[in-house]
């Protein structure tokens, strides 16, 4: 379809702190060969290394405060 | 079966307000005057009440109650009365911030040592306490999404798309098995609750009806836009540490796979929805419309006082040893053996 080039190409969100969004779905492979997917509309991937979730952001990259909340 | 038999029952009134709204809807009361509303407690259980029944004819109403009731005048003349007593209420009680970046970063903060109810339900929550949320936050979780659906027609660009596709994901993303509102049903399941919607109506707290009369508010009108989003905003910022920390209260209570999946699924849907709400639906509101950057902030707060207010009925109630419902539930069966 002329209006819906289909080699257009995958955006990619930087940013400097929190996850790198990308356009899913996406299949991730990791470190050690295995692959993990997703099918949802955008998928945050964690960046920090500190997600409980990896390679899915789970927010661990936030800033934590001493005060209670 | 006749649509109007469809639906819960109207549940007993708990007071003049919700006993003239209910009245009303069963065709045997006069009208409310809206002058009723101007004295009661904003917070309570009689106009929170009163405000539910009213809004609850914009979803799926109520059985023998007759669909014609959503635009009757007298009804909707009340339902604002009851509306403006309980949004002048929050905005002279709503502890403000300064600007939405101030309101933002306060919810982009994880406390060390959390105070909240997801911080204790995670930690030390007992399963007949889980059992109780989950039949409070039903009366949002089983219409999951739809009071946000609202505002779609009323944002444009960026924002309506970044507010469809979030919507899209919460809807199960084209899947009716993966709608969020279906997964809280499994949920309920596993805790030996029922997931009629509805059910539990009659046993939430006004701090509870409170939450999801907020979100009915801000849906259906369109000069609440701003902070229709800036309470999605902070749902969804909020959602996802709390998720991490039900999903582990649900695996170490052996609550139930379908129980730690709705959370688990949570963390990681929110996540993203997150920054799609504030670099999308925001961004691309607040640069089409900039004035209204307050309301926004007002949404967020509003929420929050909210949130707080019920967050400190329920461990109230807990810390005390006793139920948080108004009526308390049925032993869980498969759990008591």
């Amino acid at each position: 379809m002329p209006n819906e080039p289909a080699d257009r190409a995958r955006r990619i969100t930087v940013q400097r702190q929190g996850p790198l969004l990308v356009e899913g779905p996406v299949e991730v492979e990791l470190e050690d060969g295995t692959t993990v997917s997703s099918d949802r509309f955008r998928v945050a991937l964690c960046t920090c290394r500190r997600s409980r979730r990896y390679p899915w952001c789970d927010t661990s990259h936030r800033r934590k405060t001493k005060g209670s909340g | 079966m006749n649509s109007y038999e469809r639906g819960p029952g109207l549940p007993p009134s708990r007071g003049p307000l919700s006993g003239a709204v209910a009245g009303r809807l069963c065709g045997t009361g006069p009208l409310p005057r809206p002058v009723e509303a101007e004295g009661a407690d904003p917070y309570g259980d009689d106009l929170q009440l009163a405000l539910y029944l009213c809004y609850e004819l914009h979803y799926r109403g109520f059985a023998g109650v007759g669909p014609e009731f959503e635009w009757d005048p007298g009804l909707l003349r009340f339902r604002a009365a009851l509306e403006r007593r309980f949004l002048s209420a929050l905005r002279a009680d709503t502890p403000g911030h300064d600007s939405l970046d101030e309101a933002l970063a306060a919810l982009l903060v994880e406390p060390v040592e959390g105070s909240g109810v997801t911080h204790f339900l995670g930690a030390e929550g007992e399963l007949w306490q889980l059992r109780e949320y989950a039949a409070q936050r039903s009366l949002y979780h089983l219409k999951e999404a739809d009071p946000h659906a609202w505002v779609l027609p009323r944002l444009w660009g960026r924002a309506k798309a970044g507010m469809a596709a979030v919507e899209f994901d919460e809807f199960g993303g084209g899947r009716a098995d993966r709608i969020h509102a279906r997964l809280f049903a499994a949920l309920m399941t596993d805790l030996g609750l029922e997931s009629t919607y509805g059910r539990y109506l009659d046993a939430a707290r006004a701090e509870m009806l409170a939450v999801v009369n907020l979100m009915s508010l801000f849906g259906l009108h369109r000069e609440l836009r701003g902070a229709l989003v800036g309470h999605f905003a902070d749902v969804e910022i909020t959602s996802s540490p709390g998720s991490q920390r039900l999903a582990e209260a649900m695996r170490r209570t052996g609550a139930g796979p379908a129980a730690e999946f709705f959370y688990d699924e949570h963390v990681e849907a929110d996540a993203v929805h997150e920054q799609v709400v504030r670099h999308e639906v925001i961004g691309g509101l607040l640069a089409e419309e900039p004035e209204l950057a307050a309301d926004v902030t007002f949404g967020i707060d509003a929420t929050e006082y909210l949130e707080d207010r019920l967050a400190r009925r329920l461990l109230a109630d807990w810390r005390a040893g006793h139920s948080s419902l108004r009526t308390p539930l049925a032993p869980h069966m498969s759990h008591t053996s």
